[in-house]
């Protein structure tokens, strides 16, 4: 974020803790008023993918956009992840600000190599001269009885591709703040959506627009005696161990990354610099999973305040199940719980 | 130094049996009176396979669903066309014809309910799992077609897909592989006209999706899809000469999709009613029936005789299905390789320990 947009973003901030309206909305609702609210902020900004249109979005993200914007705005297009991704590419690199929709994480794949060999170098292949102001994003995730292929969650082969930012939000308010500033943001942006809270909750969000900063991580709950680090739906679970820890005396502090890349290395280490010991979730395969690199992290700046090992409570190493068996493949409190307890029993 | 045709294409359409039962005798495929009855129980015991699963689904006994309803001569057709020893290489709504290869359909409903399970086919049913990443499979239907080939076997590859399927690299790339390798492929694409809420115009700005044939040097066709002797002459055509050495082709069946896309969606907001009662008009069955009977071949009594036994059949899945023993967790570890690495044995032994098996 430059010092502009900083600024831009605290002074909307200010104005709407002054004036603005607020409505409980959910995931679903917010995003939806992000995109609405930037399609009418900046008249470059357009919307496509598949269903998008009359449809409004297998989820109906992009509802009742096709109807406020238009077929040249809001595009359905043909069914082909390459395309939309490769088509972004296009019109981001003359003058546009597309924010294309993958239908789910688990059809990203024919759209790789678009986003790894094209979206995340143009800048640097360029040397600097054109660049991709582009948002792609999709639902990932599990926890939502689907067929096959409805669950995957990849974010950690995209964290290691320089030159994207990924961004997952976990509650309604921070994905329309966070989705405004991906939309404004000038490098491509993969806005990572976890479907399982798109309607499981609500929360006041402001009518107005404003913006959460890309690169910052939030502190959720603070505590003293372990850092829970989340991201995504994986965060209510770090709430749920959290309330059961402390009905066993125990303080923990829920760090919530909202960004995976730039990940905040300040707020995790200075959380764990803290408490000494951490346990990292996440619903994605452990092995190779965005969890090693925050253990890297923290085993490079705060080894000397470790008290104990670093835990991981991730997805298993296997294809994501079908529906039946699902709930066992997810993180839950349970597994936290024991994870935080092996770390505080160290 | 002259300006000058290259390439003209002539892309044909074949229609034999219209929406009222009558057929086009010169065109007529050469069938047995007990083949054209084949063709019509296909068609009613998928139709029932069908009802049953959206039964299932709305009681809450399965989960999201793709209904075939529509598509049955589709895939009756093929089916007819097949030998016992060719490879399916289904997506996602071809389990009418999966069945007719041989999976039971306690297996087809597994699947949609969430196990596994329903992907383990029985020995000697040449079939992969249903794919579904659109469009994916067609490059499998074109090495399967390539490895049929160096084997000199004298079997074909059917790869199954949408309209929707021919908008992704995946299908162009297939279609090129299997002409450039003269592979012993055969391309179906049901042209049911929409994926999910996205029309076939919105697929290609060209007029059919067999036209394609001709940019890969592969034969292509259109048939109407709701007319299984056409699916049935089209297929066995092609078919034959792909068995023959004689190269792939690619078969577009112009059909319906009369369902929502799936259990979870919506279709009402976005097609018009108009076109379900224009297509409820050339439903498959229903003009073959007029045919059969029109051939003296079909009656009430024997109509009302298939449809008990369908139902009957159909029952006797479904308590198969329910008398499944629920999958054991741990079974999400055991195939993922040949042999079993370190880390899932750990990752197995520590499920084990939590589920108490
Ligand atoms: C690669 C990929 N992208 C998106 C999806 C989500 N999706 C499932 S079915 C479907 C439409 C398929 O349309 P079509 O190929 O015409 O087949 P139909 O469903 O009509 O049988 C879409 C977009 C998917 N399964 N795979």
């Amino acid at each position: 974020m430059t010092r502009q947009q900083a600024a831009a973003s605290q002074q909307e901030r200010s104005l709407r803790a002054v004036e603005s309206p607020a409505e409980r909305l959910t995931m679903v609702q917010a995003i939806n008023q992000a995109l609405k609210a930037e399609m009418e902020r900046d008249e470059t900004v357009l919307v496509l993918g598949e269903d998008v249109g009359r449809d409004g979005g297998v989820f109906r993200v992009t509802e009742g956009l096709l109807d406020a914007f238009g077929s040249e705005r809001v595009m359905d297009t043909p069914l082909a992840e390459s395309g939309i991704v490769g088509f972004s590419i296009g019109l981001a690199a003359a003058g546009f600000r597309p924010v294309a929709e993958i239908q789910f994480m688990g059809f990203l794949y024919p759209a790789l190599n678009q986003l790894f060999a094209h979206a995340a170098r143009m800048r640097n292949r360029s040397r600097g001269r054109t660049h991709l102001p582009m948002v792609v994003r999709m639902p990932y995730g599990g926890g939502i009885h689907p067929p096959e292929h409805h669950s995957e969650s990849y974010e950690a082969l995209l964290v290691n591709t320089p030159g994207l930012k990924v961004v997952v939000p976990s509650t309604p308010y921070d994905a329309k703040g966070l989705l405004a500033s991906a939309i404004r943001d000038e490098d491509p942006v993969v806005f990572l959506e976890p479907k399982r809270i798109y309607r499981a909750f609500r929360e006041e969000v402001p009518s107005e627009p404003y913006t959460v900063p890309i690169g910052k991580a939030k502190v959720v709950k603070t505590g003293t005696d372990l850092t829970i680090i989340a991201y995504g739906s994986m965060v209510r679970q770090a709430l749920e161990a959290h309330d059961a820890l402390a009905r066993d005396g125990i303080s923990a502090e829920v760090v919530d990354l909202r960004t995976l890349s730039p990940v905040d290395a300040g707020t995790i280490i200075e959380s764990v610099t803290k408490t000494g010991r951490a346990v990292v979730v996440h619903e994605a395969p452990r092995t190779g999973g965005f969890g090693a690199e925050i253990v890297a992290l923290i085993n490079e700046r705060a080894l000397v305040h470790l008290k104990a090992p670093v835990e991981r409570v991730a997805g298993y190493d296997v294809v994501f199940p079908h529906a039946l068996l699902e709930n066992h493949y997810l993180p839950n409190r349970e597994r936290v719980v024991a994870a935080a307890k092996r770390a505080l029993e160290f | 130094m002259p300006r000058k045709i290259i390439h003209q294409a002539v892309t044909e359409r074949l229609e034999i049996l219209d929406k009222d039962g009558r057929v086009d005798k010169t065109l007529l495929p050469d069938l047995s009176d007990d083949q054209l009855l084949t063709l019509y129980r296909m068609m009613i015991q998928m139709r029932k396979l069908d009802e049953k699963a959206l039964n299932l689904q709305r009681q809450g006994r399965t989960g999201t669903y793709a209904s075939l309803r529509g598509q049955e001569a589709c895939q009756a057709g093929m089916a007819l066309a097949m030998e016992p020893q060719d490879w399916l290489v289904p997506s996602f709504r071809e389990h009418g014809i999966m069945t007719l290869r041989g999976i039971p359909a306690h297996l087809i409903y597994a699947f949609w309910k969430g196990d596994e399970r329903g992907d383990l086919f029985p020995e000697g049913v040449n079939c992969l799992p249903p794919s579904i990443p659109v469009g994916s499979q067609l490059l499998h239907a074109a090495g399967v077609g390539m490895a049929l080939k160096l084997r000199q076997a004298a079997a074909v590859a059917v790869g199954f897909a949408g309209d929707g399927a021919s908008s992704e690299g995946d299908f162009h790339e297939a279609l090129n592989f299997a002409g450039i390798f003269q592979t012993q492929t055969v391309f179906l694409i049901q042209n049911n006209q929409w994926a999910i809420s996205v029309p076939f115009k919105r697929q290609t700005a060209a007029d059919s999706i067999a036209q394609k044939a001709h940019a890969y040097g592969i034969q292509g066709i259109q048939v109407d899809g709701n007319d299984v002797l056409a699916v049935y002459a089209a297929a066995k055509e092609a078919v034959d000469r792909a068995r023959s050495g004689g190269g792939p082709t690619l078969v577009e069946a112009l059909t319906y999709r009369m369902e929502n896309h799936t259990t979870a969606d919506d279709a009402i907001r976005y097609r018009p009613a108009e076109e379900l009662l224009y297509w409820r008009e050339r439903d498959p069955i229903d003009r073959m029936r007029k045919f059969l009977v029109s051939r003296k071949l079909w009656n009430d009594k024997k109509e009302v005789a298939l449809a008990e036994e369908a139902a009957a059949a159909i029952e006797a899945e479904v308590e198969r299905l329910e008398a499944m023993p629920a999958p054991s967790p741990v079974e999400m570890f055991e195939t993922m390789y040949a042999q079993m690495p370190w880390n899932l044995q750990e990752q197995r032994d520590e499920m084990a320990r939590e589920v108490g098996r």
